[in-house]
């Protein structure tokens, strides 16, 4: 167990270290070099400020130099200062954001397992029925749903045409202080319900035909056929015998689906106007404020990375074929 | 191949809606009502109807004629972008699984890496850089979506490479890229055949979520993600403009994973 945790440790290292060298050059894709964005179309800096700029930033030093101050900055999370008109330090600005985003992602991640957990069963021990057979175009239905439409389809229906749910923002924003904690809670949820619906739809198909699949393969194991022939209940049999093992997987699918499920973040904050790391990213790119885009593609890919070694010593903890091959 | 394709119901499905798609993609100038482009002021915002089966938008333009324009554009970016990623996965596939070792490791890491990177982040971060060209779009998308099938590749050359026919191949004096690209990888055709039927939907949905957030392709050229946009704008008044392409999207990407699917089932008869 310890040896395979330090080798997932160091693989993290390794990886971690890749992600901050492709960001690094996707900085220096820029014609010109990473200041040109800032001071191509402002005429207030002349070329000797540029100099000045350039020197500031370390840019006429070798590229290897340049790169680990730019590593220095990020681990005492100095990511610069934002292009936009405020000025403000990155780091705050993300910082604000990142609550939302890590909410409206953990409930999604909770509600996927919650459903596709017995969708996914149900549809194995009904495998080849009327019911798989629906379930099964239901999941290619959801792979294949743009979430952007959908958001726009539910904006439709519940926003325009029925009027029951808001369409826009995280709360309302006329008479929200006056509220009860009670009345806060129900306006958060009325204003989240449809931008967790168009997350976790797509997350559904995947995860419950995957258990599905997965429950399939378990349920021809050797020791199933022994626990039929030794007479156990079929609940048995198929509650703690099949699932335990069956969702196992599950733990690696957790960590792998996180890219996903983080960059889905983007579309359905932007389109719901909830300001979250999402929102903050497509605004950063459409206005090219680099620091931004800098800092937010490297926290998400870091949050991936946490993600996926959680996942890896869940696995460990969970799985007893490597949580006891200590003395092998 | 197709006879057998179209023995499903859903692969028959399938089949059909990509003909139409590959027809309308050729076809477009000869078979779309209007101009894509023409702007008509006395036409705005006109509701579907025998004159405009599919309405027109805010600048009265026939929506069905840029859906089908869109349909060229979608289906280019498309194929142009699954081309690259095939052509970068199945090159670090193969030689990461027939080499194996040092060259392996260093493969296997570089996918990891690549992998951690929501993918949506990172063709942000890049296309903040470069212009929103259509091609700048196909390139990036085919840059960021190469990792599963070079996965995929390295397996199957991994399971391929101890079976006696390499070692014939070997013994006869056959260099190792002959080996790889005459022996090795038409055996493992069939599955990269299924993850790039795959592909092409999943390369559909982001060129036209792209496009919808404002960074794909780039009006007044149509594309069904960037009329989505208008579509949003004018959700209160105008359904089908938000409707029809987000359809179109929703039956292609989903006729490109029942192809797919189908084609993994007549290959691998054992997985069904």
């Amino acid at each position: 167990m310890l040896t395979y945790l330090i080798k997932r440790f160091l693989i993290l290292l390794v990886t971690l270290w890749g992600v901050t060298v492709i960001s690094f050059g996707i900085l220096h894709l820029a014609p010109g070099g990473p200041l040109t964005p800032l001071t191509e179309f402002n005429p207030k800096i002349t070329p000797e400020y540029r100099e000045k700029l350039i020197k500031m930033y370390g840019l006429d030093k070798p590229l290897h130099l340049q790169y680990l101050n730019w590593l220095k900055g990020i681990i005492k999370l100095d990511f610069g200062r934002s292009f936009s008109l405020d000025q403000r330090p990155v780091w705050d600005k993300i910082k604000e954001r990142l609550p939302v985003t890590l909410l409206i992602n953990t409930l999604a991640l909770i509600l996927i397992l919650l459903i596709s957990i017995p969708l996914g069963v149900l549809s194995a021990v009904k495998s080849g029925t009327r019911f798989d057979q629906i379930f099964t175009f239901l999941t290619f239905f959801g792979y294949a749903m743009p979430s952007f439409w959908l958001a726009l389809l539910l904006m439709l229906i519940f926003g325009v045409k029925l009027q029951w749910l808001p369409i826009s923002g995280l709360h309302s924003i006329v008479g929200y202080e006056k509220m009860s904690l009670f009345e806060k809670i129900l306006d958060w949820t009325k204003h989240l319900l449809c931008p967790l619906f168009v997350a976790t739809f797509g997350g559904i198909a995947g995860f419950s035909r995957y258990l599905r699949n997965s429950m399939l393969e378990v349920l021809k194991a050797d020791y199933i056929t022994y626990a039929r022939a030794k007479g156990l209940p079929e609940r048995v049999i198929l509650y703690k015998h099949a699932m335990r093992n069956a969702l196992l997987p599950m733990i690696t699918l957790l960590g792998l689906s996180l890219p996903g499920l983080i960059g889905g973040s983007v579309i359905f904050e932007t389109i719901f106007g909830i300001p979250g790391l999402g929102q903050l990213m497509w605004q950063a790119v459409m206005s090219r404020d680099y620091p931004v885009i800098m800092a937010n593609l490297l926290l998400v890919s870091f949050l991936t990375l946490l993600g996926n070694f959680l996942a890896d010593i869940g696995y460990a903890l969970a799985d007893p074929r490597i949580r006891l091959s200590e003395k092998k | 191949m197709l006879k057998e394709i179209c023995q499903g119901k859903s692969g028959c499905f399938a089949l059909l809606i990509v003909l139409t798609l590959i027809g309308t993609a050729l076809f477009g100038p000869y078979i779309s009502p209007y101009d894509p482009l023409e702007i008509r002021v006395d036409e705005i915002l006109q509701p579907p109807s025998l004159k405009h089966p599919l309405g027109t938008d805010l600048l009265g333009r026939d929506v069905l004629s840029r859906m089908i324009y869109g349909a060229r554009i979608s289906l280019e970016v498309s194929l142009v972008a699954v081309g690259l990623s095939l052509l970068i996965g199945v090159f670090l596939g193969a030689i990461a699984g027939y080499f194996g070792g040092i060259i392996d490791q260093i493969i296997s890491r570089f996918i990891d890496i690549m992998l951690c990177f929501p993918t949506i982040f990172l063709i942000l971060a890049v296309i903040a850089y470069l212009e929103p060209s259509i091609l700048n779009i196909m390139i990036i998308i085919g840059l960021t979506s190469w990792m599963g099938i070079a996965r995929l590749v390295r397996a199957e050359i991994l399971s391929l490479k101890e079976r006696e026919f390499v070692l014939a191949a070997k013994i006869y004096g056959a260099s190792s890229m002959r080996i790889i690209f005459r022996h090795l990888l038409p055996n493992a055709l069939p599955p990269v055949l299924v993850s790039a039927s795959l592909g092409m939907g999943n390369a559909i949905l982001i060129e036209s979520a792209l496009s919808f957030l404002g960074i794909g392709v780039q009006p007044p050229i149509p594309s069904w993600g960037n009329m989505l946009i208008e579509g949003k704008e004018t959700l209160e008044v105008a359904w089908w403009l938000s409707f029809f392409p987000g359809l179109a999207i929703l039956l292609t990407v989903l006729a490109f994973i029942l192809l797919g699917e189908r084609i993994q089932e007549i290959v691998n008869p054992k997985r069904k």
